[in-house]
C-alpha cells in the first residue's frame, strides 16, 4: 500500500508541534513518545503500520477547534479517529500526521424521549448510545458489528450500517445534526432535533465524508422505540442459487425483515466448530429475523417459511424461545472471530443488487479457484452488502499481495454487476486505488471539489478515498 | 431548452450564455428564479430500469411520477416516502416528475417513518455547470464509496446541476391501513399525544394534527400499516395508549383514510385560501409554541409536530414572528415580490452560508443554475 512520503519539513519541528498543541491542550492530551504512539499506528486493517507524529486526545469542542488551528498553522496532516476499528485503514496515520482522537469524547450531552433524539459526543461508542436510552425502552438502531468498541465519529464517517438497516437503514438516515470542526478551527453546527436541511444537505454530504470535511465532536442521533419482540429464523439449502431466488422472494412479498444474514458452508464450517451453533452442514443458509408482537412474528415467519419451502430448503427451523434466538445468531455473530481462529482473512465489503447474488457468488467461487485462496461468505443479503472473507497466510512470503488481488478482482465484480465497492465499511486506504474501476476522471474530480470547500490545504486524512496521483497536486499545494 | 438524452443535456448546457430556469414538470414552482431560459427536462423520459426483487428503480429525471407509480403499482410496490402533490396548493398544471421530487426532496407523512426522498435516493446522473456528466452513488441500498453527493443534489433545486437520471429505492405496498383519531385536543396535547404514539412500539406511520380538521374541529390521526392481524392489534394498543388524551375513534375504511392523509400530504386545507404558505421544519416539542408566535390563519401539523404549515397573510415575515428557534422556515407559496423580500430559504448561520456558497461555486462556476434560488 502506497503512502505519501513524509514531509522532511514536518518531522523535523516535531518539537515545535508538540509544543504548541501542549499550549493548548492539557499536558497527558498530547502523546508524543514512540512507545505511546505506537499505539496509534493502525486501525483494524492491521496489515498497514506506521506510528504518528503525536497523538491528541481532545476533550471539548474547543480544544478540537484549538488543535485543528495549530496544525493548519503549522501545515500538519490530521487524521481524525474514532475507536480506531476501521476495516478500510480509515485512521491509518503517516509519520507525519497528527491523529486526532476523539476518546475522551463520550458524554451523553442530552436524551429527549418526547422528540425521539439524543445528542451525544462523537467519541461515545455505538452500543453505549443504546445503553442510555435502554431502559426507557429506546435504542440506536444502526448496528455495526465492532458497536461494543466502534465510536459515533467512525460511525458518521464511514456511514456505518450493520445487520438491521434493511429497516431501520444507515447512520445517515439515522442522523439528525452534528457540530463540525473545519480544520482552519470553525465550529459550525449542522442540522438539530429537526427534520431535513433548510438550504443544502450538508448533513448528508458530511456523513460518509471519512473525516476529509472536518471533525465531528457531537452528534444529535434519532432514537427508536424497540419493538416488542424479534425473532429469527434459520434456513439451509442445498445451493447459494437458490437461496438467493428465496432472499429476493421474501423482499418482494411484502415481509420486511429487519435482518436476512447469509452464510455459505465455509463460513458455516467455520462458525460451527468455533461456536457449536448446531448449524446444518449445507450450501447456504440463511437468518430472516421479524419484529412486533408474538403474534405478528408468528405472522410474519408463517409467510417467510412458506416461501422458503417453495424453494425445497435442506432445513428449516424456527426459533420458538429466547434461547433458540440466541442459538441461532451465535454463529453469525461469531463468524469473524471464528474465521480469524483457523486462519488470516481479509474482509471485503461491496454491494450488489440482491439480483446479482448467485451469478457474483458463482463467480467468486471460480476466482477462488484461480488465485487459489480459499473464501468463506457471510453478508447482509437483503441489502446486497456482500463481505466475503478471504483466507490467507499472512507468514506466507506474498499471500497478502495474492490476497489483496484477490479481493480487488471481486469488488470490480461487484461494480460489473452494477454495484459499488463498499457498503459500509468506507474506502479508506484499502479501495482507495480502485476507485477509478467505479468512477469516471470527472467523477473523482467533482468530490475533490468538494473536499476544497471545506480544507482547502488537504490537511485533513489527505492521503485517503482518492487515488494518490488523483490528489496529489492538490496534497503538495 | 428541452434535450431528449443526457448527451444533448450536456451540450446545451455547454453553449449556455446567460442562465437557465431548470424545469422538471412544472408543478413546484417554489422560490423565484431571476430572468433566465428555460431548461425543460421533461424530454428526458422512461424508466431505466426497474428490478421488484431487489427494490430498486432507475429512471430519468423527466419521467413523469404517475408513470412510476403505475409501474411499481403492478408489481405491488410503491414509493414510500410519499411524495407531496404541490399542484393544488400551487394552483401549477402539468405532470411531476421524478426529478422534481428529487430535486425539492419532497416527502409526505410517512417521511416521519420511514425517511425522506433523500433517504430513499440511491444514485444520480447530472450535468454540472461546465457541461460535464458526473455520476454519483449507485443502484444499491449500501453504498459508501466516495462522498454523498446524492444526498447533496437530493433538495438542492437544482442549483447545483441538472439532474439526468436518478435511482432509488421503493418498497413494498402494504394491506390493510388503519388511522386512530382524536377529536377536540389542543395543538399541545395534540403534540404530546402524537409523541407518544411515535414513542410506542407500533410503527406508527404517519402522525398528524388540524387544529381545523376537514369537518372544522380539532383532529389527531395516527396512521398504522401493515399486514391487517398486526394493524388491527396495533390500532387497538394504540387506542389504549392515548385513551388518556380523550375519545379514541378508528377510521378502517380505505378509501376515507386514503383521503384523509392526501389532505395532510397535500395541505389541502390551504387549497384555494388566500394567503402566503409557510413550512417550518421544527423539534416536535417546540412546534405549538412556534405556531401560536405565527399568529397564523391556518395552521397543519405533520411528522408527529416536525412539520408545521402556516398560512398567513400576503408578504408576512413568518421568521421575524418566529425570532430565534431551532429550525428553519420556508416560504412555499407567494408572489415574486415577497420571494425576493423574504427569500424563500432560511437564512443560513454565516460559515454554513459561506459552505454551500463555496460548494455552488464548485459545481456551477458561472452560475448559471437557477440564479438567485437558493442563494
Amino acid at each position: 500500500m502506497e503512502m505519501p512520503t513524509p514531509d522532511p519539513a514536518i518531522l523535523a519541528k516535531k518539537e515545535i508541534i508538540v509544543a504548541r498543541l501542549r499550549e493548548v491542550l492539557p499536558h497527558d492530551a498530547v502523546i508524543d513518545a514512540p512507545e505511546e504512539t505506537r499505539a496509534y499506528e493502525c486501525d483494524a486493517l492491521t496489515a498497514y503500520k506506521c506510528p504518528p507524529l503525536c497523538v491528541v486526545l481532545p476533550a471539548s469542542t474547543e480544544e478540537v477547534s484549538a488543535v485543528l488551528k495549530v496544525c493548519q498553522a503549522e501545515g500538519v496532516p490530521v487524521v481524525p479517529r474514532g475507536s480506531g476499528t476501521s476495516l478500510a485503514g480509515g485512521a491509518l496515520p503517516t509519520a507525519d500526521c497528527v491523529i486526532l482522537g476523539v476518546a475522551r469524547l463520550n458524554e451523553v450531552l442530552d436524551t429527549d424521549y418526547e422528540n425521539r433524539t439524543i445528542r451525544v459526543q462523537s467519541g461515545r461508542t455505538n452500543l453505549s448510545v443504546s445503553g442510555a436510552v435502554e431502559e426507557e425502552g429506546f435504542f440506536y438502531a444502526p448496528d455495526p458489528s465492532s458497536q461494543l468498541a466502534c465510536a459515533i465519529a467512525g460511525n458518521i464517517a464511514m456511514n456505518s450500517g450493520g445487520a438491521h438497516c434493511l429497516k431501520y437503514g444507515v447512520t445517515t438516515n439515522n442522523l439528525l445534526g452534528v457540530t463540525l470542526v473545519l480544520m482552519d478551527g470553525t465550529v459550525v453546527e449542522i442540522g438539530g432535533a429537526h427534520l431535513d436541511a433548510g438550504g443544502l444537505d450538508l448533513l448528508g454530504l458530511i456523513c460518509g465524508s471519512e473525516g476529509q470535511l472536518g471533525v465531528v465532536t457531537e452528534a444529535t442521533l434519532r432514537i427508536l422505540r424497540k419493538p416488542e419482540g424479534a425473532r429469527p429464523v434459520l434456513m439451509g439449502f442445498d445451493s447459494n442459487e437458490v437461496a438467493g431466488a428465496c432472499v429476493s422472494d421474501i423482499i418482494k412479498a411484502g415481509v420486511l425483515p429487519v435482518a436476512i444474514e447469509f452464510m455459505d458452508r465455509p463460513c458455516i464450517r467455520a462458525c460451527e466448530a468455533f461456536a457449536g451453533a448446531g448449524y446444518p452442514d449445507v450450501e447456504a443458509l440463511l437468518i430472516v429475523e421479524v419484529e412486533g408482537s408474538g403474534a405478528e412474528i408468528e405472522h410474519q415467519l408463517g409467510l417467510i417459511m412458506e416461501i422458503a419451502r417453495r424453494h425445497n430448503p435442506v432445513e428449516l427451523r424456527e426459533s420458538k424461545s429466547a434461547e433458540e434466538s440466541a442459538k441461532i445468531w451465535l454463529g453469525r455473530k461469531s463468524a469473524f472471530g471464528a474465521m480469524g481462529q483457523i486462519n488470516d482473512y481479509m474482509c471485503l465489503d461491496g454491494t450488489i443488487p440482491v439480483t446479482s447474488l448467485p451469478f457474483v457468488l458463482r463467480r467468486i467461487g471460480e476466482l477462488s479457484k484461480e488465485y487459489g485462496l480459499d473464501v468463506a461468505n457471510v453478508f447482509h443479503a437483503g441489502d446486497g452488502n456482500m463481505h466475503p472473507l478471504i483466507l490467507f497466510d499472512a507468514n506466507k512470503p506474498g499471500d497478502l499481495e495474492l490476497c489483496e488481488e484477490f479481493g480487488a478482482d471481486i469488488l470490480r465484480l461487484c461494480v460489473e454487476a452494477g454495484g459499488c465497492l463498499t457498503g459500509e465499511h468506507g474506502v479508506g486506504v484499502e479501495k482507495r486505488d480502485l476507485m477509478y474501476d467505479q468512477f469516471t476522471a470527472e467523477d473523482i474530480e467533482v468530490q475533490l471539489r468538494v473536499k476544497d470547500v471545506f480544507d482547502p490545504e488537504w490537511l485533513l486524512n489527505p492521503a485517503k478515498v482518492f487515488p494518490l496521483k488523483s490528489t496529489a497536486s492538490r496534497r503538495a499545494a | 431548452m428541452r434535450p431528449d438524452n443526457e448527451a444533448n443535456l450536456a451540450e446545451m448546457i455547454w453553449d449556455v450564455q446567460e442562465s437557465v430556469r431548470i424545469r422538471g414538470g412544472g408543478t413546484r414552482a417554489v422560490g423565484f428564479v431571476a430572468e433566465s431560459d428555460l431548461l425543460d427536462l421533461s424530454g428526458l423520459s422512461g424508466i431505466t430500469l426497474y428490478e421488484p426483487g431487489a427494490l430498486t428503480m432507475v429512471a430519468q429525471a423527466g419521467t413523469p411520477l404517475a408513470e412510476i407509480e403505475a409501474a411499481l403499482s403492478a408489481e405491488g410496490q410503491r414509493l414510500a416516502f410519499e411524495p407531496m402533490d404541490h399542484r393544488g396548493l400551487l394552483s401549477t398544471k402539468g405532470t411531476p416528475t421524478i426529478g422534481g421530487v428529487v430535486a425539492a426532496n419532497v416527502s409526505g407523512p410517512r417521511r416521519i417513518q420511514v425517511g425522506a426522498a433523500r433517504d430513499f435516493l440511491l444514485g444520480v446522473r447530472f450535468v454540472d455547470g461546465q457541461g460535464t456528466v458526473i455520476k454519483n452513488g449507485g443502484r444499491v441500498m449500501k453504498n459508501v464509496t466516495g462522498y454523498d453527493l446524492v444526498k447533496l443534489l437530493a433538495g438542492s433545486y437544482g442549483t447545483l446541476g441538472a439532474m439526468s437520471e436518478v435511482s432509488f429505492k421503493v418498497l413494498p405496498k402494504v394491506e390493510s391501513t388503519g388511522v386512530v383519531l382524536i377529536n377536540g385536543l389542543s395543538d399541545r396535547d395534540a403534540v404530546r399525544a402524537l409523541s407518544q404514539a411515535l414513542g410506542s412500539p407500533y410503527e406508527v406511520s404517519g402522525a398528524a394534527h388540524a387544529p381545523k380538521g376537514i369537518d372544522g374541529h380539532p383532529v389527531t390521526m395516527i396512521r398504522l400499516e401493515g399486514f391487517e392481524n398486526s394493524v388491527s392489534y396495533r390500532l387497538a394498543e394504540m387506542q389504549k395508549l392515548l385513551g388518556g388524551f380523550g375519545e379514541t375513534v378508528v377510521e378502517r375504511d380505505p378509501e376515507r383514510t386514503t383521503a384523509g392523509w392526501k389532505w395532510v400530504r397535500d395541505v389541502e386545507a390551504f387549497h384555494n385560501q388566500e394567503g402566503d404558505v409557510w413550512r417550518i421544519s421544527v423539534k416536535p416539542s417546540d412546534a405549538p409554541e412556534l405556531a401560536a408566535r405565527a399568529e397564523a390563519d391556518g395552521v397543519l401539523y405533520d411528522w408527529g409536530g416536525g412539520l408545521v404549515w402556516v398560512l398567513l397573510p400576503k408578504g408576512t415575515d413568518l421568521r421575524a414572528r418566529l425570532g430565534e428557534f431551532g429550525g428553519h422556515a420556508t416560504l412555499v407559496r407567494a408572489d415574486d415580490k415577497t420571494k425576493k423580500q423574504l427569500g424563500t430559504f432560511h437564512p443560513e448561520p454565516t460559515p454554513l452560508a459561506a459552505i454551500s456558497a463555496g460548494l455552488r461555486a464548485k459545481f456551477d462556476p458561472n452560475g448559471i443554475f437557477n440564479p438567485g434560488l437558493m442563494g
